[in-house]
């Protein structure tokens, strides 16, 4: 009906082929949505709803028991009068800002050792990745608070070399060498992904440069770098958006407590105590919501950033 | 780990000089492999450390963790903290943490499986209205925080009475709430070249056909990758248990984990060890089996470990 005019105009297919191509294209509407329902129930039922609510209850105080009690901002700007608060948000940026960088770069020396045709290049490649596999758990977790405790093969290892700092889980200052060391460890899934990239890039580019007498530190910032930067990019915004939500291992390691001194209160942690054991749920409600604003903020600055240095093949520079 | 073979590397190049176009001699090949090895198995060395070491503790006894004695190997080795370990905690036996862990990690790849094959199969070769738009919300929750549904989430189950079931821990896998396998499953397919759905709408077959028999068997690589993952981050999982489960019979083995920390605390060294080497045990099972299969996964679709 409403189609009949466009049928008339598209004078090559003819009409029943046309019917039949809208009636396909009806059939494949329901289709679609069948087959996504299992995704859409979900995202409504878990995803959407449930953010809409946490909105709702960051304005409101909420135990639980009993209904919600509006506030407005309340919670909002408490927040920045809780010390415990802000100890939680110097904790987590300090672990972002020097953890990532330095798993990123051990990721990416080692991925230039190993992108080389040597044999067991395989083993290198599979070993190392294995912490990353486990790296979360509480297990590791458990090994690690007992390596860096007091006369654990660290501080044994340490005092041997006449440094005597003696357990770094009890050491307030300590604490986060111990977890930046804990995700650097972890360095083998963005040096996988890093290999994957470095075998994308032509020899011919390197072969052309050492003939015209470049080095390797010319190479690396003029070929290695730029070719390479989409999959650095990646790995620095997905390592950078995790590296936020570390919660297992503080949890484990600070006995659920974000101590000694509160210097392993992070941000996810912080969230849970105030959540699940102090019940206010419209204050964690509050802290959930500027973790993702922040995580929206930091994502989209480095989406905008990224025109300046990430070169995607085929880009007219 | 034991498998070292590279298939990739054939023997007619490794007499290529590939890199360098100026050839070297052999001598100075060989002291440059030398030292490619030196380096990649010292650090070998450090990362397998914490590995080794908590191995090696956790056939030591108590004594001589952390004692005086910081060589890995003990005069006194024995199983005694396994026995331990194995007695379990809180009255509940540590066979029945690993049954739970099984149940939530099996029931985690079924659903996963089942659900986000389905979905992708929808992003992938169906043209429907509000595709783009609802693939583009797919792709932002990866990268969304998802402390930020707990909260609602819980609420949820506890108003419905589901608060100590597996429910809440497995619902959202059966809803592929993990975006991050869909996404993958739709990498994968995009790439099945498009005449197979072509050819098989003109003999007539509509669109489960077409999912279960030509579409499932060709995403047999994807699937695998989906079903490892799934397994491994259910069975290390820790918020989601800790957040939805009370009774120590239900508990999975990292919640056991740390129930045990709890109430020994340092004084039993030895079989918390023994008990995070169980509980990481499958997943380094599963990576000895697998490996070529999860680091593949990894390098082409940027899979988190």
């Amino acid at each position: 009906m409403t189609q009949s005019p466009t049928l008339s105009r598209r004078s090559t297919t003819s009409a029943p082929a046309q019917l039949r191509k809208s009636k396909q294209r009806g059939a494949d509407a329901r289709a679609g949505y069948t087959f996504l329902l299992p995704w859409l129930l979900g995202f409504i039922a878990l995803t959407v709803g449930p953010m809409i609510s946490s909105l709702y209850l960051s304005f409101t105080n909420y135990n639980l028991f009993e209904p919600p009690k509006w506030i407005g901002l309340d919670n909002y700007t408490t927040l920045f009068q809780d010390e415990r608060f802000l100890q939680s948000v110097g904790v987590t940026v300090g672990y972002v800002v020097f953890g990532t960088p330095l798993k990123l770069a051990a990721a990416l020396a080692v991925a230039m050792l190993l992108n080389s045709k040597r044999r067991g290049q395989g083993f290198y490649r599979s070993a190392f990745y294995a912490p990353s596999l486990i790296g979360a758990s509480v297990s590791i977790a458990i090994v690690w608070k007992a390596m860096f405790g007091d006369s654990g093969p660290v501080d044994q290892g340490l005092s041997f070399f006449g440094i005597n700092l003696g357990g770094w889980v009890g050491n307030p200052s300590m604490t986060m060498p111990m977890f930046i060391l804990l995700t650097v460890w972890q360095f083998g899934a963005p040096m996988v992904i890093f290999l994957a990239g470095l075998k994308q890039i032509p020899n011919e580019l390197y072969e052309a440069a050492s003939m015209d007498g470049a080095g390797p530190v010319r190479k690396f910032f003029n070929i290695t770098w730029p070719m390479l930067s989409p999959v650095i990019f990646f790995n620095l915004l997905m390592e950078t958006i995790h590296a936020f939500q570390i919660f297992a291992s503080a949890y484990i390691i600070s006995n659920g407590e974000g101590g000694p001194a509160g210097s392993t209160l992070f941000y996810t942690l912080y969230l849970y105590l105030r959540g699940f054991s102090d019940f206010r749920m419209g204050y964690a409600s509050a802290m959930a919501w500027l973790l993702v604003i922040v995580v929206g903020i930091i994502t989209l600055i480095f989406f905008r950033t990224s025109k300046s240095w990430v070169h995607y093949s085929g880009d007219a520079k | 780990m034991t498998t070292m073979a590279t298939p990739t590397q054939s023997a007619p190049d490794a007499s290529a000089p590939v890199y360098n176009p100026k050839s070297e001699s052999a001598g100075a090949k060989r002291a440059k492999s030398l030292a490619f090895h030196a380096v990649a198995l010292l650090l070998t060395a450090v990362v397998l450390y914490p590995g080794l070491w908590m191995i090696a503790s956790s056939f030591k006894p108590n004594s001589e963790i952390g004692g005086a004695n910081t060589s890995l190997w003990s005069s006194n080795f024995s199983f005694d903290n396994f026995v331990t370990a194995m007695d379990g905690i809180g009255g509940v036996s540590t066979l029945q943490f690993f049954t739970n862990s099984l149940v939530l990690a099996l029931g985690a790849v079924v659903g996963t499986i089942l659900s986000a094959s389905v979905s992708a199969y929808a992003f992938a070769r169906i043209k429907f209205p509000g595709r783009g738009i609802f693939f583009g919300m797919m792709i932002a929750t990866l990268l969304l925080p998802f402390h930020v549904v707990i909260i609602p989430q819980y609420i949820i189950f506890q108003q419905l009475g589901l608060v100590d079931t597996y429910i809440p821990l497995l619902i959202g896998k059966f809803l592929a709430a993990d975006a991050f396998f869909v996404f993958l499953m739709v990498q994968f397919m995009r790439n099945l070249p498009a005449e197979l759905d072509e050819a098989a709408r003109i003999d007539g077959a509509g669109h489960v056909r077409i999912f279960t028999s030509i579409m499932l068997p060709l995403m047999k690589p994807a699937l695998i990758s989906t079903s490892i993952f799934s397994f491994i981050w259910s069975w290390n999982d820790f918020l989601g248990p800790l957040l939805y489960l009370n009774t120590p019979e239900k508990y999975p083995l990292p919640l056991a984990l740390r129930l045990f920390v709890d109430q020994t605390q340092s004084s039993d060294y030895g079989a918390m060890i023994a008990m995070s080497v169980l509980a990481l045990l499958p997943v380094l099972i599963f990576f000895l089996i697998f490996q070529r299969y999860i680091v593949e996964g990894v390098s082409t679709q940027g899979l988190k470990g």
